[in-house]
């Protein structure tokens, strides 16, 4: 059983915690926190130990080595958001139920990693739904304020509805194919009409995931509603583990109609990344600005699925990991700020710089690692985004792409010209942030800072993955 | 390891330095030992590279260095150096030293400035010596982005609006470069093989023609943008006249020439067919530039404006000469990117100081100033005459060498073209005499003016270093047109090859 390592793991870890949770008084809930940290950490260090790939249930979980690659950055993440989130869970209003934090993020990620492992829909849905349903319980976290509340049933809601769709897609593809497994099914595509539909519904119901225009109306509520924490989650893991599995997919069970959904895709990026950028320039809450912001990157990191090589899938994953760090970065000072302050509008970050220098500092990194500047690791991931696609062919949506770039350089330094060039009244207080919050700060700075240079990282993904040819 | 990667491991280690640093006097001080040792540090390359030049090592790139570090995509570190680049090294090094000493004054975060300062120096020492595209790019963007801080912290003026337009325009340029770059990688091995970055070896393959003319008007556009192209430079005048006097230094004299470089270096070396064939188009824009700029000079009464636009016009006269495709003018090109570089820095760096005492820069509220600030004065007066091509300064040989070198060409297009850009000249003389009138001579106007001190001793410092820059190259210009010349070999080879009836 050591194939399904991972996930027992977590499932071992989840048994853990729930059982300590319940022989802790309902004041002493705080004592989780660090267990749960240290019980993350081992588990995402054991993750990186070889092992070995191979398939249980007659194929529906299939463990290679590019999954379990996938399900170490996603492990990362989370332990990073852990560490990040300490601050937010101590804090009086939550003493009471810390632990449902934990066991929340944990049986979702247990979803993703068997949703990233499937070999077969079914397994791939049992995930996607494990993956989601308690996040809409976590963004309504904070159930007395109404805007939580309202990010939870909103997220609900929308994941019903595409999961729905979705299923119907599934269905149609069982209908022409007779088979749920994915090695079965790719042979029989052939891009008869209902495939072609089957193809459009699944692609829509993922589309809600990933949160492509225009399937992305529910994003910027539900980030602003959600706790800094969750939505930090919902923009980085959550859609990181959507964009692994989707791209499994795409490039096995649909390589056959490749053309197709180039086609498809083609349309999407452009629509993703312009109109994610052209919204994130009007926000003025910083969770809304990064939600907009975050569509935009899930367009670029299209433009590697659609470069349909090895290099197209390699640069998927490693921007997603650059994303990770990139955003997780930003999300980290923003919920700093919002514990300590309460604020999380742009203008309140007038002048921060004068006041919080640090925090100022990793805030820049972050964006200017989303942004794609050098020698920052985004513009790495970047790049070899555009090369991806660019050796496809595709051009003239590089160019719209790249040009997209200069628009999200704008609003990127919009929050800069905040931090660095105000000046302000009220600014925001100096205060000292506590170890954790710091410890996952630095951790976000370090993966800025070295993804990039070390081209082993690279490398090492370019050798796991495949390609349509 | 290379000689030239101490070009990008020092500016890294003053950095650390700085940062280490507990006041402001050690900022300072770590700065211009960090500065120094790479002034040094290009002194030595140069009398090194025309030593190994001397002992008959005709290769085409010396003091190489070439890792390894994306395999998969066959990115490598790869840096090395010919005439030209030396050439650029010497020049960035001798702004940037100067520079430092022009921001003696800086009260507000210095250890902030001097950071961002040198990261962007080390941006442009990266590009100069990298032969590999991918690198190449990296440390162009570098070199830019430290600018929207630097504007926008310590600029006066509309400040945040000029950072921000300075900084997209300029990006975008980035941004067409990118796609270039990608896209001549892409087609890097036209006869099979691994696809590669690396600039020397694709200057050996011809690539296909229609992906030549693609791509060459995004990398000429591109690299124009910060080499001030008609009518891409909008940024250069709102920037340079808000920017800190130390960042307008660097900005018109080093980071402008990066443009020109990347326009020389990527754009016409490795697509010369599309080049021939297009660039008549950017020739025009360019006369336009260099027209349109010395008019535009005339017409402004702020100091920081009228050296603005200056630029904008040399700039443009730089572009114009690369695309005269002969060895004389495109000499002509590179000497004045150097000529141009010491003399606005000089520019910018008096204006800086006059500014710092007079409070004001437009000229009509000064007046007399050579009595007061007689060492500032005379320095601007050798600027100004630098600038306006009097025998004996870097200005005359550039110009000179531009002129003869675009003449060459035979038909009526270009010869118009060159007398137009040529009668800059005189308007040059016109805006460069006027604001010394003004500026310098007459009365003095202002009562407070007569407590006005002369330079201190980092002013002089500053100015007379890049005055000696300038005479060296006036007074002996044949040592380093050499070097260049030598420099310009493979791409005349290659110009020639794609057309031959260039002269």
């Amino acid at each position: 059983m050591l194939i399904m390592r991972h996930e027992l793991l977590l499932v071992a870890i989840t048994v853990i915690l729930l059982i300590v949770e319940i022989f802790l008084p309902n004041t002493q809930k705080r004592k989780i926190i660090l267990p749960a940290i240290l019980l993350m950490a081992a588990v995402t260090i054991i993750g990186f130990l070889p092992g070995e790939s191979g398939e249980l249930f007659g194929g529906m979980y299939q463990s290679t080595q590019l999954s379990m690659l996938m399900k170490n950055i996603l492990n990362i993440g989370v332990l990073i958001i852990f560490i990040q989130s300490v601050d937010w869970l101590k804090q009086d209003q939550n003493k009471e139920k810390v632990s449902e934090f934990f066991l929340l993020i944990l049986s979702t990620l247990i979803g993703m990693n068997y949703m990233i492992s499937a070999g077969d829909f079914l397994m791939f849905y049992l995930g996607l739904e494990l993956a989601t349903i308690p996040i809409a319980a976590l963004a309504a976290y904070e159930r007395y304020k109404e805007k939580s509340a309202e990010a939870g049933v909103k997220l609900i809601f929308i994941s019903a509805l595409s999961s729905g769709i979705l299923l119907y897609g599934l269905s149609m593809i069982y209908g022409t194919t007779g088979t749920m497994y994915f090695s079965d099914i790719a042979p029989l595509m052939n891009g008869a009409p209902l495939q072609v539909l089957a193809f459009i519904f699944f692609f829509s119901g993922m589309a809600f995931k990933i949160s492509l225009v225009p399937f992305h109306l529910w994003t910027a509520d539900v980030y602003e509603g959600a706790p800094v924490n969750v939505t930090s989650y919902l923009s980085v893991i959550s859609k990181g583990a959507a964009v692994f599995i989707f791209t499994i997919i795409l490039y096995t069970v649909f390589a056959k109609i490749a053309l197709l959904w180039s086609q498809v895709l083609y349309v999407i990026i452009i629509l993703t990344i312009t109109l994610g950028n052209l919204f994130a320039m009007r926000q003025q809450n910083l969770k809304r600005f990064l939600a907009f912001s975050s569509i935009a990157q899930a367009g670029f990191i299209l433009l590697g699925i659609i470069g349909q090589s090895q290099t197209g899938m390699t640069t998927v994953i490693y921007f997603v990991l650059v994303y990770i760090f990139s955003n997780l970065g930003a999300f980290g000072v923003i919920g700093i700020i919002s514990n300590r302050t309460g604020k999380e509008k742009i203008s309140d970050y007038d002048g921060l710089y004068r006041t919080n220098p640090k925090l100022s500092l990793v805030m820049m990194l972050a964006l200017f690692s989303l942004a794609g500047i050098p020698p920052l690791a985004g513009f790495f991931g970047k790049f070899f985004l555009f090369t991806a696609a660019a050796k496809q062919g595709y051009y003239i949506l590089v160019l719209i792409a790249i040009l997209n770039t200069i628009i999200s350089l704008y609003y990127y330094l919009l929050v800069i010209k905040a931090m660095f060039l105000n000046t302000s009244d009220q600014p925001i207080g100096q205060f000292k942030s506590d170890g954790y919050s710091r410890l996952g700060l630095l951790l976000c700075v370090a993966g800025i800072v070295v993804v990039g240079f070390t081209s082993i990282i690279y490398e090492m993904i370019f050798n796991l993955s495949f390609g349509l040819f | 390891m290379s000689f030239l990667t101490l070009f990008i491991i020092v500016p890294f280690l003053t950095i650390i330095g700085i940062l280490l640093c507990k006041n402001h006097m050690q900022v300072k001080w770590v700065s211009v030992v960090g500065m120094g040792i790479q002034l040094i540090n290009a002194i030595i390359l140069i009398l090194m590279f025309l030593a190994e030049r001397k002992g008959g090592n005709m290769e085409e790139v010396l003091f190489v260095q070439n890792n390894l570090w994306y395999e998969t995509l066959n990115i490598h570190f790869y840096i090395g150096v010919d005439g030209v680049s030396v050439a650029m090294i010497a020049l960035t090094s001798l702004v940037v030293f100067a520079g430092i000493f022009a921001s003696w004054d800086i009260k507000d975060l210095p250890r902030e400035f001097f950071t961002f300062l040198i990261l962007l120096a080390s941006g442009v020492f990266g590009f100069f010596i990298s032969l590999d595209l991918f690198t190449m790019f990296l440390f162009y963007e570098l070199a830019v982005i430290p600018m929207y801080l630097l504007i926008g912290i310590w600029g006066s003026g509309p400040r945040h609006y000029s950072a921000m337009k300075l900084t997209l325009m300029l990006m975008g340029g980035s941004a067409l470069i990118m796609l270039g770059l990608i896209g001549i990688y892409l087609n890097s091995a036209p006869n099979g093989g691994p696809l590669t970055w690396d600039i020397i070896q694709i200057s050996k393959e011809t690539l296909p023609m229609d992906l030549q003319r693609f791509l060459f008007p995004f990398l000429f556009i591109g690299f124009g943008v910060l080499g001030a192209l008609f009518p891409f430079h909008t940024w250069s005048p709102d920037g340079h006249a808000s920017a800190p006097t130390a960042v307008s230094m660097l900005h018109a004299g080093v980071l402008m020439k990066l443009g020109g470089y990347g326009c020389y270096r990527v754009a016409v070396f490795l697509l010369p067919q599309a080049a021939h064939e297009l660039g008549w188009i950017f020739l025009i824009l360019a006369t336009i530039g260099v027209i349109y700029g010395a008019l535009g000079a005339i017409w402004q009464k702020d100091l920081k404006y009228i050296n603005a636009y200056s630029s904008v016009s040399h700039c443009a006269l730089v572009l114009f000469a690369i695309l005269m495709f002969n060895q004389t003018a495109m000499n002509g090109a590179i000497m004045q990117m150097i000529s141009h570089g010491i003399m606005t820095a000089l520019f910018f760096a008096l204006i800086g100081m006059i500014y710092g005492r007079t409070h004001t820069r437009y000229i009509n509220e000064m007046g007399g100033l050579m009595k007061v600030m007689p060492f500032l004065a005379v320095a601007y007066v050798i600027a100004g005459l630098a600038s306006l091509g009097l025998p004996g300064f870097s200005g005359f040989v550039a110009e000179m060498t531009i002129f003869v070198g675009s003449f060459q060409n035979a038909d009526v297009f270009h010869r118009v073209a060159t007398i137009i850009a040529a009668s800059s000249i005189v308007v040059t003389a016109v805006y460069i005499l006027r604001v010394v009138g003004i500026l310098l001579l007459g009365k003095i106007r202002n009562d407070e003016y007569e407590l006005i001190t002369d330079a201190k001793w980092y002013d002089k410092i500053s100015v007379v270093a890049l005055i000696a820059g300038i005479t060296i190259i006036g007074v002996a210009p044949l040592w380093i047109s050499d070097m260049i010349n030598q420099g310009l070999g493979p791409i005349m080879a290659k110009l020639l090859a794609a057309a031959p009836i260039v002269p």
